[in-house]
């Protein structure tokens, strides 16, 4: 019952391998055991995971048809809402909140039997890239505990590496799911804008949020893309995809490689297995063409002027009123100030600040409305490419997972983390990061550092790079 | 460098406390990031659409449609829910400090 996939559990259970309560039982004992080192949980949710997994066992035992994810344990990011939990955010202003209801990809994988084994360690409101911001804890890579697991959905990422769950939810603004997929060496997805409903994700910037899945394959991820995307009248912004014909021949692929995303400063060994990784498709038959991504070097600014901008705003809602912590004084005003100077941590002030300061009068035209004019041209870029392009490959990340403190002083270098994932939400288009390699040591031997490759896909266009990814992770 | 006096408007306007050294470190903070934007200054944008978001694009619409503006009664058990995760209420109402003296 080692490093089960979604579909090596399901056969697992039709095979009367084992039960789908042994398989949560294995999963909580190991969470106890091992996560002491890790991190990765925040919240372990015991009774709803065995009451789920009887559920199915009874399903099973009455001959009744599962559907795949029935009794597959998961673990979920804590900013997405499961009904009676704990939803902290990893932020101390939520610390005691408890989620007054289902988040719509919750409540569609609960009506498919899926096991909830607990909530998964992140960045305070997923604003970071090595869940060092965590209020709680930091997590640790379960590759080398001396390093971070990426971030900001570390915990979920982590808790697949380590094999603490079958698979898991994070959510991805810039970056957040397939950075620290590709320091854990798993695949994880960033689904079109709008793919999947943000119904019940705590909005950070929301032009730029979608919930994904983080799995051990890329038919895991296509399992759960599938599952908790649609439709929902409760985001508006969210739409039904019309494309199901995603067959192809890799003979007919043109792959895209964007040549300002092999720069200066990047890790050599990391550019060198990625480029191992593009000839392994161009023998398969792909045509690889350079291309031109004219305006990347402007989407890590003009990201990081967009996203504290909606965070500003949306972080307004903690106001020491609604709910979260409040520090009750003497007029309205000190309770905004009180309540937020002690619920908020250094990053979400940061941000907060910077976003307040890019739409504050006198800035907005300078910065705010700049950048949302310089996103039209990041817009164009990939227009282009994809006339021209089926698919376009980068690396994840320009190195390997860092070391635990390497770059947690230095706001801007932590920044940096992100310039190769930033630009996709910043469009919408949907994105894959899937492991191809280890830095250093093979992953036969323990040391080595896992390497992701990114794949880049037209919108709504999930599955098809999702099958592209089966060439690195069945 | 940007002023002490600019940190302390930004916070008030973002209602957030800042201690006397948040502030000192937000003016270091906030001066090296809004010099990394400085490379903006050098792309042309005029006659440039802003992309406020980016679904509109693919679908040539815009879909965040509104609902009817219509009050949509939610079940009791959520209501309650939510009136309990208020810090401080009466019954079931959520009580907040006097807005005018």
């Amino acid at each position: 019952m080692n490093n089960l996939t979604i579909t090596q559990a399901h056969k697992g259970f039709l095979e009367k391998k084992f039960s789908a309560l042994e398989l949560t039982k294995l999963f909580l004992n190991k969470i106890k055991k091992q996560d002491r080192k890790i991190s990765a949980f925040i919240t372990v949710t015991d009774d709803l995971a065995l009451s789920q997994a009887k559920e199915v066992d009874k399903l099973i035992s009455e001959g009744k048809k599962i559907p795949i994810l029935a009794g597959v344990p998961v673990a979920v990011k804590d900013n997405i809402l499961v009904e009676g939990i704990k939803a902290t955010c990893s932020s101390k202003i939520l610390g005691k909140y408890a989620a007054p209801y289902n988040a719509t990809c919750i409540k569609k994988l609960k009506e498919l039997g899926a096991v909830i084994l607990g909530k998964t360690n992140l960045d305070e409101f997923a604003m970071g890239s090595s869940t060092e911001h965590s209020a709680f804890s930091p997590t640790k890579n379960p590759h080398d505990l001396t390093r971070v697991p990426g971030g900001s959905s570390g915990g979920s990422a982590a808790a697949v590496a380590a094999d603490l769950c079958c698979y898991a939810l994070g959510s991805d603004t810039g970056g957040s799911i397939r950075q620290p997929a590709s320091f854990c060496g798993v695949v994880g997805l960033k689904p079109t804008y709008g793919a999947v409903s943000r119904y019940g994700l705590i909005a950070f910037a929301s032009s730029l949020d979608q919930i994904g899945p983080i799995t051990k394959t890329a038919e895991d991820a296509q399992i759960v893309f599938n599952a908790i995307s649609g439709k929902d009248p409760k985001d508006s912004t969210s739409v039904e995809s019309k494309i199901s014909n995603f067959k192809f021949q890799i003979s007919n692929l043109k792959i895209g490689i964007p040549k300002e995303y092999f720069i200066k400063g990047m890790d050599p060994e990391v550019e060198k297995i990625v480029k191992q990784a593009i000839e392994k498709i161009e023998k398969m038959g792909a045509k690889i063409e350079e291309i031109s991504l004219p305006h990347t070097e402007y989407a890590l600014p003009i990201y990081y002027i967009i996203m504290p901008s909606e965070a500003s705003a949306n972080l307004a809602r903690y106001d020491g009123i609604k709910y979260g912590l409040s520090k009750s004084n003497k007029d309205l005003l000190s309770v905004y100030l009180k309540s937020r100077a002690d619920g908020f941590g250094d990053e979400v002030k940061r941000r907060i600040m910077l976003g307040t300061y890019a739409l504050s009068a006198g800035y907005y035209d300078a910065y705010y409305l700049k950048a949302q004019k310089v996103r039209t041209l990041i817009r164009h870029d990939f227009d282009k490419a994809f006339n021209k392009v089926d698919a376009i490959f980068t690396p994840t990340s320009p190195f390997t997972a860092f070391k635990l403190g390497e770059k947690i002083k230095d706001p801007l270098s932590m920044y940096l983390s992100d310039i190769f994932t930033a630009s996709v939400n910043l469009v919408g288009l949907p994105a894959v990061s899937v492991p191809i390699g280890f830095k250093g040591k093979p992953a036969s031997q323990q040391g080595g550092l896992p390497v992701g490759l990114q794949i880049i896909g037209k919108p709504f266009e999930e599955n098809k790079i999702l099958e592209i990814s089966k060439i690195y992770a069945p | 460098m940007i002023s002490k006096q600019d940190v302390q408007h930004i916070a008030k306007l973002a209602r957030l406390g800042l201690k006397e050294t948040e502030i000192k470190k937000f003016q270091k903070d906030l001066s090296s990031i809004l010099d990394y934007f400085n490379s903006l200054k050098k792309v042309d944008v005029s006659n440039v659409e802003p992309t406020f978001h980016p679904v509109e694009h693919y679908f040539k619409q815009r879909l965040d449609v509104m609902r009817q503006d219509r009050a949509e009664s939610q079940p009791e058990q959520v209501v309650d829910k939510l009136i309990a995760a208020a810090p401080d209420k009466k019954e079931r109402h959520i009580k907040v400090k006097a807005v005018f003296k």
